[in-house]
């Protein structure tokens, strides 16, 4: 899959949503700006600093953080352990070898507290393995969030879950604090509308346009390409 | 969360390390080198049952900790824990700075990576035989006492020292286990793709990892010297990664006291197997390696620990 002469801009704050069908980029425009994959030419710029040469772990400690549509998770560590992980990495206490980490109750608070927003306190203890699956793309958000993001993006954070837990999902995600930048890829064209405030479709590489849902719904290019006749887009 | 309290059990392990003292006196030759390669197998646990580094080529850091512990005692001082820790610092530079190298792969490159420097190691010692005695080995010096108790015909202070220093090291890998590095590491071995994605500079903590291991091991070969007032090429063979690879395995890696156990085993069956026919000592311990790996994934411990506590 391939991206090319894509600018997308974020303005801070607002819920993106990057739309287009299979195969369009949508996944490979995350991993060109997380890092995850080098780009052959072009900029990606946070906050006004180019971080293009950046590791994928310098970027997130510059506060983009990403999650994934397949989970990547830490199986055998617990909910909590694999937050505070990511807790702990964002303090700089994670290269400490010689305090326990019972010690770090700070971190472990926070931790815990993450998971709590995102309605997962029952499943601290738990290893990961264990948790159903809606409870791991929560725990996706929550690893994501723990590092404390400015920009965040959500590769199809709802990818696999029923219909109407996906609307609880993207409930929790419509409240995080709105000082936070998210982007996030999804199918689900209801959820797209309500969500997002701005719209951008991807399609065999390229941004074919962008704009807000209102737009995006009369846009008849839109209509053509991606939504298909069929589709019956909520004005 | 891992649990960092102390169990009763292990209270009774580390009391029943003290039996050989009581009950098996004309064994404890054999103790010490048990301690000493449990040791060594622990060290193999930190990088391998923790961060997931399988390395061929362990002996490397086991032999130049041998080596350095046996030249400052044949040509400058006797006094070992000093000799113990120099070995260690000796080990350590060599495994910081294979290290950069070493964690930039991973699977079956990263195998042949090290034993490729393991072999390497060996050869270079074998090759500088002025410093080294090369295949004769290094001889002609004797550690005299520790801590001013002499070492004995029977074995009691060298068992003493080695498992003194055992339990020393163990104590420091439980810590790294339950710090934030320690969660690290089993972050790194859980999933290595996220880590770079919750901010987490994987290299550097392999890297760290890779050199505490190899300190330890190098402290494990300098114990191997001063007990034994000996060093051979032996203890950078190929046949030494292998052996403690094993016995990790054998143990169950990645539960601190697998190496221990693997090496209770290992070493009590090579005396009772090869007293009995020397030559097919290692099909018994062929054998044994394939029913573990078939029947127990998680090696012995792993077994034990499935049985004792049924799933919930």
């Amino acid at each position: 899959m391939v991206a090319q002469d894509v600018e997308l801009e974020l303005p801070q704050g607002v819920r993106h949503a990057l739309i287009g069908p299979n195969g369009a980029g949508k996944t490979t425009l995350i991993d060109l700006m997380t890092g995850m994959l080098a780009p052959d030419a072009g900029r990606i710029v946070l906050g006004g600093e180019d971080i293009t040469g950046l590791r994928p772990e310098a970027r997130v400690r510059r506060g983009l953080a990403r999650t994934f549509q397949i989970n990547t998770l830490f199986p055998q560590l617990t909910a909590l352990e694999s937050v505070a992980l990511a807790v702990l990495e964002r303090d700089g206490h994670a290269h400490n070898w010689w305090r326990g980490l019972s010690r770090f109750a700070t971190e472990l608070d926070e931790a815990a507290s993450i998971l709590q927003s995102l309605n997962l306190q029952k499943g601290l203890h738990r290893l990961t393995r264990e948790l159903a699956y809606g409870e791991q793309r929560l725990l996706e958000i929550a690893l994501a969030l723990a590092t404390r993001p400015r920009v965040l993006l959500l590769d199809e954070p709802a990818a696999g879950v029923p219909k109407d837990e996906s609307a609880e999902l993207f409930a929790a995600i419509a409240g995080l604090s709105s000082a936070l930048t998210v982007l996030f890829i999804e199918h689900d064209m209801d959820v797209v509308f309500r969500f997002a405030s701005r719209i951008h479709v991807m399609v065999g590489g390229r941004i074919l346009v962008q704009g807000t849902p209102d737009e995006i719904a009369r846009d008849p290019r839109v209509r053509e390409v991606y939504l298909g006749k069929a589709h019956r887009v909520p004005a | 969360m891992a649990n960092a309290n102390v169990k009763p059990l292990e209270v009774v392990f580390w009391l029943a390390t003290l039996l050989p003292f009581v009950v098996t006196p004309n064994y404890l030759s054999l103790a010490s080198q048990i301690a000493i390669t449990a040791l060594f197998a622990l060290s193999l646990d930190l990088i391998l049952g923790y961060a997931g580094i399988v390395s061929l080529g362990h002996a490397a850091f086991f032999g130049v900790g041998a080596y350095t512990a046996g030249l400052i005692a044949k040509h400058y001082w006797t006094e070992p824990l000093s000799g113990l820790l120099a070995a260690g610092v000796a080990s350590g530079v060599l495994g910081y700075a294979l290290s950069h190298i070493v964690v930039r792969f991973r699977h079956l490159a990263l195998i042949m990576l090290t034993l490729g420097l393991g072999l390497l190691v060996h050869e270079a010692a074998n090759s500088a035989s002025a410093l080294t005695g090369g295949a004769d080995g290094l001889q002609g010096f004797r550690v005299p006492a520790v801590v001013g108790f002499k070492f004995d015909l029977y074995g009691t202070t060298a068992y003493a020292y080695a498992l003194a220093v055992l339990f020393s090291c163990f104590l420091i890998s439980r810590r790294i286990i339950h710090s934030p590095f320690g969660l690290a590491l089993r972050g790194i071995r859980e999933n290595a793709t996220r880590m770079p994605a919750i901010g987490a500079p994987s290299r550097a903590h392999l890297r760290k990892v890779y050199t505490i291991a190899a300190v330890m091991a190098g402290i494990a070969g300098a114990l191997l010297t001063h007990t034994t007032s000996t060093v051979s090429l032996e203890t950078l063979s190929f046949g030494r990664s292998a052996d403690v690879l094993v016995i990790l395995i054998l143990g169950g890696a990645g539960r601190l006291y697998g190496g221990i156990v693997g090496a209770i085993i290992y070493m009590v069956a090579r005396d009772q197997f090869s007293g009995i026919n020397p030559q097919y000592w290692y099909f018994w311990i062929g054998l044994l390696l394939v029913a573990v790996v078939m029947f127990l994934p998680n090696g012995i411990l792993g077994g034990l620990a499935k049985f004792s506590r049924p799933r919930s």
